[in-house]
């Protein structure tokens, strides 16, 4: 009888979880598709516990360890994922996602051992591939992770070295190869720890290289991994539940993976063996801007945005960082009472993950009928009369359009440059996320207001009250 | 030659859902607007938590006196959970900012 109900919740589950991503899909019902599924989860969950019987019939034990780590983790994940600023959303998500992906590996390793104790005769070739899958991908998620979380809150520096691509390469055939092995052979049980190594090498080796704009392309494909590895397991003890969520998670993370990297003009091949990093120095070095470029002061740019007719805000990373989300929405109502339009151009590819600016606007409480996409704000930027950019750089990088050389050629941008006033709020004159050259600093529209984005709106909020 | 061709037999059923999900998961996150890619990608996250079932029946099922695989399993339980809670939690959270602009 316990079988048969815990299939059935199994299959409520996965359903809660097609539904629910498909509700997630649409800004009115996006809600409750996460709480729709979270509760097809916590179905999985309780009825795993209370109701799965192994091939012998025999119920789990060891509850006491079951919940002492369903507690720890829960309270855990809740304290983090509630303290969490907004601007640190990105690697919060790439820490879980790396938290998965250790979970499928540990599986792996204990199911692994458990397998190797029986006699040889008895093991299946296809069982010890299906772990030893699990095993690689999911430590390569893991790591990977780990070390995108780093990057993303500054703690991991971008390190390349010469022929990174051929030993990153070289490493994971060399872990595939022993998975192959050991396959065939799976009497040689410590080649597990080596195969384990090797793909924690190989996840660090493969995202440290990368410090361009794909990043959030890394980690949309590090938690398509973890949905696979995760479906590894499904297959592993016929599973149907976490068959269903592992491989809807790989298939919806790849296409969003591939949506993004269409956005940005890269294939994924060259973002898989690591190449943006390699490049994107090559070319910073040897393509530097040359040329003088204006600063603005603070009470001109009060003027000149006070008095324009159409003022188009163009947030990007440095607007997160300095956590300027609410003075800008200050600004913007400010503006609007003395008459000007004021609206925002946000690229899908801004800050450091796809819609980060549209969230982190929306904790401002910024009309969400003010945020313009690439497309439409294209459009509209000639008919602008400022463009204020707020540590936004490489989505306004001419070179994308003009420069075949250059590594984000191609790239579909914001033509600021057809309004007819350029401002550019930045910390310094240092390149951006890519590391590039922006030659837009240097045309004779645009203008640098230097300084920390908060700071920068604040003072300008008051020295346009004033006026 | 054979064995692989009666595995795949023995397991089609297991490789329609795999196929079939596969079209599904592509087909839902085909028509989102690109402001919902962070918490899609963020929810994404938690549903692939998932794999703590498994963690949960190798917990269950190892030997009281294994303490290898009951600290693995432990480690296992704790990370799913993490991911799991997390990812609801943090995906919850963006989407109720979402919420409020009306």
């Amino acid at each position: 009888m316990a079988q048969y109900i815990l299939t059935i919740i199994y299959l409520i589950a996965s359903v809660t979880f097609i539904v629910g991503l498909k509700m997630l899909s649409n800004p009115a019902a996006a809600r409750k598709g996460n709480l729709l599924a979270a509760a097809g989860m916590s179905m999985a969950i309780l009825g795993t516990i209370f109701l799965y019987k192994d091939e012998t019939g025999a119920y789990l034990h060891n509850y006491a360890w079951i919940f002492g780590g369903l507690l720890i983790g829960g309270i855990v994940g809740t304290l983090a994922a509630k303290k969490v600023q907004m601007t640190a959303m990105p690697e919060m998500v790439s820490l879980f996602n790396g938290m998965g992906g250790a979970c499928a590996a540990l599986i792996s390793m204990v199911e692994f051992n458990h397998l190797v104790s029986e006699p040889l005769e008895s093991i299946h070739h296809s069982k010890v591939l299906i772990i030893v899958l699990g095993l690689l991908i999911g430590s390569v998620s893991f790591a990977g992770s780990m070390i995108a979380w780093g990057k993303l809150n500054g703690r991991v520096k971008d390190k390349s070295f010469a022929g990174q691509n051929i030993i990153n390469i070289m490493v994971l055939a060399l872990a595939v190869l022993l998975g192959i092995y050991l396959t065939l052979q799976p009497q040689h049980a410590l080649l597990m720890y080596v195969i384990f190594f090797l793909s924690i090498v190989y996840g660090i080796l493969f995202v440290l290289p990368i410090g361009g704009a794909d990043m959030p392309v890394v980690i949309s494909l590090l938690n398509s991994f973890t949905g696979v590895a995760a479906a590894c397991g499904g297959f592993l003890y016929d599973n149907k539940v976490m068959l269903t969520g592992g491989i809807l998670v790989g298939a919806a993370g790849t296409l969003l993976t591939i949506l993004m990297c269409k956005a940005m003009n890269r294939s994924l091949k060259n973002v898989l063996i690591g190449s943006f990093g390699g490049q994107t120095t090559a070319s910073a070095s040897g393509a530097t801007s040359q040329g003088s470029y204006k600063e603005i002061s603070l009470s001109d740019t009060a003027m000149v945005m006070s008095y324009a007719n159409k003022v188009m805000i163009v947030p990007g990373y440095g607007l997160a960082v300095a956590q300027a989300q609410h003075t800008c929405h200050e600004l913007e109502k400010i503006l609007t009472e003395k008459g000007v339009e004021v609206k925002y151009a946000i690229h899908p590819v801004a800050g450091r993950m796809p819609g980060h600016m549209n969230v982190l606007l929306a904790e401002a409480d910024v009309n969400y009928e003010k945020l313009m996409e690439m497309e439409q704000a294209n459009d509209e930027f000639a008919t602008t009369d400022v463009v204020l950019i707020l540590g936004a750089n490489d989505v306004v990088n001419p070179a994308a359009k003009t420069d075949p050389a250059s590594p984000i050629y191609g790239m579909p941008i914001l033509d600021v440059e057809l309004a007819k006033t350029v401002i550019v709020n930045k910390r310094s004159m240092k390149p951006g996320y890519a590391g590039i050259e922006n030659e837009l600093f240097f045309k004779p529209k645009t203008s640098m207001l230097f300084g920390d984005a908060k700071k920068v709106l604040q003072d300008l909020c008051a020295e346009i009250k004033n006026s | 030659m054979e064995q692989v061709l009666s595995w795949i037999s023995d397991n089609q059923q297991i490789i329609y859902v795999v196929i079939l999900m596969i079209f599904v998961g592509i087909e839902v996150i085909g028509r989102v607007p690109s402001v919902l890619h962070t918490p899609l990608m963020s929810g994404a996250n938690a549903i692939h938590g998932v794999v703590i079932i498994g963690a949960i029946i190798v917990m269950g099922k190892a030997d009281p006196d294994n303490y290898l695989a009951l600290t693995l399993g432990f480690f296992a339980v704790v990370l799913g959970m993490l991911n799991v809670v997390g990812g609801f939690v943090v995906t919850d959270r963006m989407l109720e900012m979402f919420k409020k602009k009306k």
